[in-house]
């Protein structure tokens, strides 16, 4: 109670400050933030949110669970065999070093300008982390679980599912969280760099028509949008490593 | 005697051959331990004691020399034995409860389900996690049971209560037990026969016959004449070995 009452005094006392300060305001760029707040209302907690903020949430997901997907699919066999991560690391730290906007370009080209564009925009940015980060789980296992796993005939799939997928999670759950604020962002350029619906096209739309207090309500929601996905995101992390946090309080406190 | 022993160890010699350095951990060791029988190892630090386990369990390939488990050579870890490591916070699956942890080796063997609890691993103490390790080695009905130095890292007072539980295991199970340990009372209190390595590369020094007879306890056992003559015996086999390591590893003076 205390600890929430902490948390949003600042968030609070920020936006109060604001309404105060831009209250009086007459300049064309920063209208007052009453203004911002009553076109956001109107827009954003309407017709827009089916019109926008669906359209956008449905690609990011779309495309950041293929990343999750494949990430892990591909990083694990990687991390599992030495030869094949030799062979792989270089390929793949060369892949990542290239900024996925600069895809957009070749992207549109293949697949035009559709959600397939958008969704494949967001895969090849997100998929980095994620892969990268399960690989580096996959190769650290422990070698006394390892052993155990041998001793006890625990192989193949059995090994896969108690045994390796575990013990990398923590390292995945990094990379997944990783990959979601870059999905963010990159579903955001995509839809700026051409679409008729979702966040960014809507922002680029208003700019571009000077409609600035509903261009800044566009920002605030998608502000929400991503601090929504985080707090999500949040949960699960907590309920799929109960174990891992679990444990690390323990030994932070003997 | 060698026609129905569980365990054959065979002329076993390991040396760690890394690019410019060649290790014989291992010298030559050759013994066998028969059905029911409670056998401890020791020997000083550095004495291989770790890789002849390995090496038992089919977790390391021998360099030359054979092990046999129930009459057939060990190629990998033998669907037999069960090994309990000193490092029981590493040897237990954290993401899993006690019954997972203990039932997960029994699912792949396909033996009926364990008692429930809903403690969580690395929610219990050391000696308790060893606990777990043991339970779940117990329940995998193996004929060979390894231990390395398991109550190593545990307070006295839970490891006098962990020997008296792995003698209670062993009378009531009818088990073949490998112990390994640095601790000379140990080895004299649990075993039967005590078999003295020598430092590395490590060859048989003594196998002693611990002809202490009836219930062994804590109290009565460990003031019996008999027990400290032996237990002198053993303490003045491993220093010998240690001394002969020390002349053997300074320079030859002329």
């Amino acid at each position: 109670m205390r600890g929430a009452a902490v948390e949003l005094a600042l968030p609070l006392a920020l936006l109060v400050l604001l309404f105060v300060v831009s209250s009086n305001s007459s300049n064309f760029y920063f209208p007052p933030l009453a203004k911002v707040l009553d076109r956001f209302d109107t827009l954003w907690l309407g017709q827009r949110f089916l019109g926008d903020v669906l359209p956008s949430l449905g690609r990011l997901i779309g495309g950041y669970v293929i990343a999750c997907l494949v990430g892990i699919v591909i990083g694990v066999p990687i991390g599992m065999f030495r030869p094949l991560r030799r062979a792989a690391e270089p390929v793949l730290e060369f892949f990542r070093a290239i900024p996925p906007p600069a895809l957009i370009p070749v992207l549109v080209m293949l697949a035009g300008f559709g959600d397939t564009m958008k969704v494949a925009v967001i895969v090849t940015g997100a998929i980095w982390p994620i892969l990268l980060n399960t690989v580096e789980g996959v190769k650290s296992v422990d070698l006394v679980l390892d052993e155990t796993c041998r001793i006890y005939q625990i192989r193949g799939a059995s090994r896969l599912w108690n045994f390796v997928l575990p013990s990398a999670s923590p390292q995945i759950v990094v990379g997944m969280r990783i990959g979601l604020s870059i999905g963010i962002i990159l579903m955001v350029i995509s839809e700026m760099f051409a679409a008729t619906n979702g966040l960014g096209a809507a922002i680029i739309v208003f700019q571009r028509s000077f409609e600035i207090p509903e261009m800044w309500s566009g920002v605030m929601m998608l502000g929400l949008f991503g601090f929504s996905l985080s707090i999500a995101f949040g949960l699960f992390d907590r309920r799929t490593l109960r174990w891992y946090y679990g444990m690390r309080d323990l030994e932070r406190r003997s | 005697m060698a026609a129905n022993a569980v365990v054959s160890v065979k002329h076993l010699n390991k040396v760690y051959q890394s690019r410019d350095r060649r290790v014989e951990a291992i010298g030559d060791l050759t013994f066998d331990v028969d059905p029911g029988d409670f056998t401890c190892i020791v020997g000083p630090s550095g004495a291989g004691k770790t890789t002849l386990l390995k090496c038992l369990a089919g977790l390391l390939a021998p360099t030359s020399g054979a092990i046999l488990v129930n009459g057939h050579a060990v190629a990998g870890p033998p669907a037999e034995m069960a090994v309990v490591f000193q490092e029981y916070g590493r040897s237990l699956f954290p993401w899993k409860t006690v019954r997972e942890n203990i039932e997960l080796p029994l699912r792949e063997k396909k033996i009926a389900k364990a008692e429930r609890t809903r403690l969580v691993e690395w929610q219990l103490s050391g000696g308790m996690q060893q606990r777990v390790a043991i339970a779940r080695a117990v329940a995998y009905q193996p004929k060979v049971m390894v231990l390395d130095e398991p109550f190593a890292a545990v307070d006295a007072q839970t490891r006098a209560d962990l020997e008296d539980l792995m003698l209670r295991l062993w009378t009531e199970l009818d088990l073949t037990v490998i112990f390994v340990t640095h601790d000379i009372d140990e080895a004299v209190y649990l075993g039967q026969r005590v078999l003295v390595l020598s430092s590395s590369p490590t060859r048989i020094l003594d196998d002693v016959f611990i002809d202490i007879p009836g219930t062994r306890s804590q109290a009565a056992t460990r003031i019996e004449p008999g027990f400290a003559e032996l237990r002198t015996r053993i303490y003045r086999g491993i220093q010998e070995a240690k001394s002969a390591a020390r002349a053997a590893s300074e320079p030859i003076k002329s």
